[in-house]
């Protein structure tokens, strides 16, 4: 398997603050990493640093390379606005634009990247919907507005939104943690469906999910990186005893 | 119990004086209303729409050059005032922190609260001076009246946008001039809109400053360094008048400027509406 990400002395700052230090770690391509750790521990800031959105907040700063695709996204002369484009994103909370259908949710990004051909972006939407497993439950409603959608629904709604520009990673901000089980369950399975084409980074607060969705596992404490590996043997034979610690509930 | 009745009574009592209040704030906007219709209406034929003002002594005559004159007035005022208060305001929600940004800010604090007759007389100074008496001249006083109006609430609503619709945005691979003028701006639109509106709407209304800088008019428009006719003059100069059919002129114009307000407000509302 080839790495999609090689992370070198990744550091980041709030201000002051110090929240990532000194990360060292590879990504595979075509599979699902799942980050965990408690909260404060960088997760969020982590993947926030893949795809150049930590320095959108005032104050943040980032040092260290992120390589990807071999090239670093933080060298000289890279636009942030490319690297974007070819890394999506999904948040915490489903955050559909609330004056567009949903329709225009998923056709926007390509709408404001100039393509203006009706078919080429009826059947990017259709093709998103679909890989986003939300294309027969809103086929019909597609002028409706996004926001008219349940909960579980938005966020697929976003998933649908993330990959209609064509990205090679989509990284995951908790997407689960503002929905009902059965809606959990369905993002799940579009997790374990969109690893066969993507790069799928997933930072999740819930220990099982990352047992049931991930292949490779990083655990994050205190902005450091402790433990990285494959899932399976980062739940089953942890290296760390903080890791183990952590896993069995002891602290959160 | 006793507490209940005690709660009830006073949950009685506080609605009372609620609807009283809500009475009180409606009965002087009404009663205007209620006046201006009675007297306005009897005085709106179909002359009124389609004629200049009348001589004095001349019995036929309308606002037609008024409405012509206060529709260019503000047109032009809005040309200038709108993409000036669009973009402080998109100035100041975007890069609000900074010390430009701040002493901005400050600076429409001020003017929004500079009368409006000192304006008229600033528009007078830098231009009625040197091209003399005319709508470019009222045109630019009520754009200077429009731009804080504008400014402030565009800044509000563009604040009033999530962030996490922001980064949606921008995490799709938007930059962020784009996100602002279009998710963001999409996102706010009828605050923005209504805010552009009611700075509209107190423009059409304003007599002192167009009074200063254009003057009163009683021919069509004949250019902009010329003066128009405009319908807030004519309420204040007709009303004052001692002849009767000028007088009539002054109620008729108060009910076609109320129901331009209106219109303008109706029309944009049937714009906007979306989702």
């Amino acid at each position: 398997m080839a790495s999609k990400f090689e992370i070198q002395n990744l550091n980041a700052w709030f201000g002051l603050k110090h929240v990532l230090k000194n990360i060292n770690m590879k990504i595979e391509e075509k599979a699902v990493t799942a980050i965990i750790g408690p909260s404060g521990c960088g997760k969020t800031t982590f993947i926030r640093c893949l795809n150049r959105m930590h320095e959108t907040t005032p104050g943040a700063r980032v040092s260290g390379r992120v390589i990807f695709n071999g090239v670093d996204i933080y060298g000289n002369g890279v636009d942030p606005v490319m690297v974007r484009r070819k890394i999506g994103m999904v948040f915490q909370k489903p955050n559909p634009f609330p004056m567009m259908s949903i329709y225009d949710n998923v056709a926007v990004g390509l709408k404001l990247n100039g393509v203006k051909d009706r078919k080429i972006l009826d059947a990017a939407v259709r093709r998103s919907l679909e890989l986003a497993n939300l294309w027969d439950e809103v086929k019909d409603d597609l002028n409706k507005p996004g926001v008219s959608l349940s909960g579980g629904q938005q966020q697929r709604l976003c998933i649908a939104r993330a990959l209609a520009v064509e990205p090679e990673v989509l990284l995951m901000d908790e997407p689960c943690s503002a929905l009902d089980p059965i809606a959990t369950a369905k993002i799940e399975a579009l997790i374990r469906k969109l690893a066969e084409n993507y790069t799928v980074i997933i930072v999740t607060h819930n220990i099982q999910q990352a047992a049931r969705v991930s292949d490779y596992t990083a655990f994050f404490y205190l902005g450091e990186l402790v433990e990285y590996g494959l899932t399976k043997q980062i739940f089953e034979n942890p290296k760390h005893e903080l890791t183990e610690r952590y896993l069995t509930g002891e602290f959160g | 119990m006793n507490y209940y009745r005690l709660r009830v009574f006073k949950n009685r009592l506080m609605q009372l004086l609620v609807y009283l209040a809500l009475f009180s704030a409606l009965a002087p906007l009404l009663s205007i209303l209620f006046e201006v219709i009675r007297r306005g209406f009897s005085t709106i034929n179909f002359d009124f729409f389609i004629k200049p003002t009348p001589t004095v002594g001349e019995a036929r005559g309308g606002v037609a050059n008024a409405i012509q004159g206060t529709l260019i007035t503000i047109g032009f005022a809005s040309l200038i005032g709108v993409p000036v208060g669009l973009m402080s305001g998109i100035f100041l929600s975007e890069y609000g922190e900074s010390k430009l940004a701040v002493a901005v800010r400050f600076l429409h604090d001020v003017l929004s609260g500079i009368p409006s007759i000192v304006i008229g007389v600033f528009a007078y100074a830098l231009i009625t001076r040197s091209i003399g008496f005319s709508v470019a001249a009222a045109a630019f006083a009520l754009a200077v009246i429009m731009i804080p109006i504008v400014t402030r609430t565009t800044e509000e609503a563009l604040r009033l946008v999530p962030v996490s619709i922001r980064e949606a945005a921008i995490a799709l691979g938007i930059p962020r001039w784009k996100t602002t003028i279009t998710i963001v701006f999409s996102s706010a639109k009828r605050a923005i809109v209504t805010g552009i509106l009611l700075s509209t709407a107190r423009i059409a209304g304003e007599s002192a400053p167009v009074l200063v800088s254009m003057g009163f008019w009683r021919w069509w428009f004949a250019g902009l360094d010329r003066p128009a006719a405009n319908l807030a003059l004519n309420i204040f100069i007709f009303a004052m008048s001692p002849f009767e059919n000028w007088i009539a002129l002054a109620w008729g114009s108060a009910l076609v400027l109320i129901l331009l307000v209106l219109g303008i407000s109706v029309a944009t509302r049937a714009f906007t509406r979306g989702y």
